[in-house]
């Protein structure tokens, strides 16, 4: 078991033509049930090519309609990407993964208003993607550093959330799935939509979370752990040498009167019994710690 | 990016919202002549920098001569400007604007931001003006009124007098407030800000409501489609270091620390910052070399870290992915042979083709110091920042 996705899950790739797309559907194609998994592309004036043996459709919904699809994977650059996902939403599909970085925020403040009501999730913007180990890899992330398990991982950073893996696998602990919600502040799934899923998945015995400075998703998923979590949730926080009113990369990643910092988030994280480290190479020994007891 | 206040204010007046009249100036005579073309008895004399705080710096003067004028103006121009928000170091002010004085009867805060729990802007608005809108939000939180701005609808004329009279404003201000009020958000929507602050907004003995300060950030992701906007960035008020890494889109930080670090991704990058302390050290920067790195990107990236006259040494941190170790291990050996390097060199590699890496920093027959996961090679770089 899983979360989001599995490998029955049906996949259009929206940008799948264009240098990074087509890259990046190759990698995942070759990864575990890639092959069946990767069925549609997306570009209106190439509808009717294929790539790499993929079909390319005009439209998502066509790309819907003809192949069965719920999921989209996006990499159209970021003056079009907010658009692709409002397609892949008016499309109806069950889920949008939007790697694209870069988007402008207002552009995302139009896009998340429009999903309201809509039964489509959104992970990302600005994101390595997700994914079940040994199944599907829908993003950017090395599959190869993965192995398949019951340890959940949610994280907002891409290379971090390699690091966390990379530990994991290194102490013989697998996966159930990884999620990468991104960087940006205007976002589609937090932490705490990613951890109540986990919490509901009983292939999923503990979960990583990963975060980095600014916002309060963090704190946020922190209380809902404390108050519902079934499972154990080892926790670290990027950024606490950041100084502040600094953007640390990521658009999000920036402290701002005296919210979102890093000791701060830390402290409300252990207080709601998360497991938390302050050494980012230690992610790993502390859930096997935990696991151990 | 940031921008000047008589930049903001120029912004300000586009949407309709009124402001003192003003011109920017680069000497003193300009200053005066400024003064004399505005006309009236008051000036305001204003450092222009991108820092917050700068009358109580010493930034902002009052004039009630033209005499007095060219005296501010030359005292103000070229001084080393130090607020909260500069660093103990200040900032060089090269610009003022000339303001004519206004008849301030009382002050309040209005201010724009990005709601992320929310994801939409939000309006703060607040009858305690002139103050830090963080310190009013630590002593007294209810003096804030905040309001999420539908997407669609925008700033509806109801909701815009209310949050007027919620701050304090009399009724017959509240037109003129609206007016205001709309203006800033049509501001902030259609040039794309982040940020956007009237601090103070001021109502005059006769009920006008005026934007004595502008402040804007603006979404660096949209400036490609913002010519006008980009055409305000001042160079002089950016970090140097930060500039040149701009245009190898390296995303860099200069901070106060030894210990340089060569990353490749945000959260990573952010990570070995906070290993680095924990292991006693100190960070000399953020910067992350982002998914493609090429070996020219890698050499820009080391040639930036020795400008810094304070390095001691270098952590090199990559979780190869879609970057392959090798083909970063081939970037930074051209790159130690290229800039001569001069400190101690960490380097910890994982994750695609790491194997192939390793080899290739060992055979390079350099001085590289190999670290085998994160917390060893920032025990390693701490070690060689002090000499050991």
């Amino acid at each position: 078991m899983s979360i989001l996705i599995n490998k029955d899950t049906k996949v259009i790739t929206q940008g799948m033509t264009g240098k990074v797309g087509q890259f990046h559907t190759f990698h995942c194609k070759q990864y575990a049930n890639g092959a069946n998994c990767f069925v549609a592309g997306v570009n209106p004036k190439k509808a009717g090519e294929t790539f790499d043996g993929i079909p390319v459709y005009a439209s998502v919904r066509d790309a819907k309609a003809a192949t069965g699809a719920t999921v989209s994977v996006i990499y159209v650059p970021p003056s079009g990407a907010a658009a692709a996902i409002d397609e892949a939403v008016e499309a109806d599909l069950d889920l949008v993964i939007c790697i694209t970085e870069g988007i402008p925020v207002h552009d995302m403040i139009r896009t998340r208003y429009k999903m309201a009501g809509k039964k489509t999730l959104l992970i990302g913007p600005n994101c390595p993607g997700l994914i079940t180990p040994d199944e599907i890899k829908i993003g950017i992330m090395p599959g190869h550093i993965h192995k398949k398990g019951r340890i959940g991982v949610v994280s907002r950073s891409g290379t971090l959330t390699y690091e966390a893996v990379g530990q994991l696998s290194a102490l013989g602990y697998g996966q159930s799935s990884c999620v990468g919600i991104g960087g940006d502040p205007i976002n589609g799934m937090k932490h705490i939509d990613v951890m109540r899923l986990f919490n509901d998945d009983p292939d999923t015995d503990a979960v990583v979370m990963v975060g980095e400075i600014g916002g309060s998703d963090e704190e946020e998923c922190a209380r809902w752990i404390r108050d519902n979590m079934q499972k154990p949730v080892v926790g670290f926080i990027a950024g606490v040498t950041a100084p502040e009113g600094k953007r640390m990369g990521h658009a999000g990643a920036i402290i701002s009167g005296g919210q979102g910092g890093a000791d701060e988030k830390l402290a409300v994280m252990e207080s709601c019994g998360i497991h938390i480290t302050r050494n980012p190479a230690e992610m790993g020994r502390v859930m096997q710690k935990v696991l151990i007891g | 990016m940031k921008i000047h206040e008589y930049q903001g204010k120029e912004i300000l007046r586009q949407f309709g919202v009124p402001t003192p009249r003003g011109m920017a100036c680069f000497t003193a005579d300009e200053a005066v002549a400024a003064a004399r073309e505005l006309g009236g008895t008051v000036w305001v004399v204003k450092a222009q920098i991108h820092a917050g705080g700068r009358g109580k710096g010493g930034g902002v003067k009052v004039a009630k001569s033209l005499d007095e004028v060219r005296q501010h103006a030359q005292a103000i121009l070229g001084m080393q400007l130090v607020t909260h928000q500069t660093g103990p170091d200040g900032q060089r002010v090269r610009r003022l604007l000339i303001e004519e004085g206004a008849q301030i009867a009382r002050e309040f805060y209005i201010g724009m931001v990005v709601d992320r729990a929310a994801q939409r802007v939000a309006l703060l608005a607040s009858s305690e003006g002139g103050m830090e809108i963080e310190e009013v939000a630590k002593h007294s939180p209810e003096k804030i009124h905040t309001l999420r701005i539908h997407p669609v609808d925008g700033l509806a004329d109801a909701e815009a007098a209310q949050a007027a009279r919620q701050i304090g404003l009399p009724e017959a201000a509240i037109a003129g407030a609206v007016t205001v009020l709309q203006g800033l958000y049509r501001a902030f929507v259609e040039k794309e800000a982040m940020l956007a602050e009237i601090n103070p907004l001021v109502l005059t003995a006769d009920n006008r409501v005026l934007a004595l300060d502008a402040k804007f950030n603006f979404d660096s992701n949209a400036l490609f489609r913002h010519p006008e906007i980009v055409a305000y960035r001042d160079l002089d008020e950016e970090d140097a270091a930060e500039i040149e890494a701009s245009k190898f889109d390296l995303s860099y930080i200069s901070l106060d620390g030894d210990i340089g670090c060569l990353v490749n991704g945000a959260g990573l990058a952010m990570a070995t910052m906070d290993i680095i302390k924990l292991y006693g050290g100190s960070p000399a920067n953020f910067l992350d070399v982002g998914g493609g790195a090429t070996t020219e990107k890698v050499t820009e990236a080391f040639k930036l870290m020795l400008k810094n006259p304070n390095l001691k040494a270098i952590l090199v941190n990559i979780f190869g992915g879609i970057m392959k170790c090798d083909v970063i291990a081939e970037g930074v050996v051209a790159a130690a042979r290229e800039v001569q390097l001069t400190v101690p060199l960490v380097v910890r590699l994982e994750g695609t083709n790491v194997d192939l890496g390793k080899k290739i920093l060992a055979e390079s027959g350099l001085p590289i110091i190999s670290g085998n996961d994160m917390a060893d090679a920032a025990e390693k770089v701490v070690a060689a920042a002090r000499g050991q």
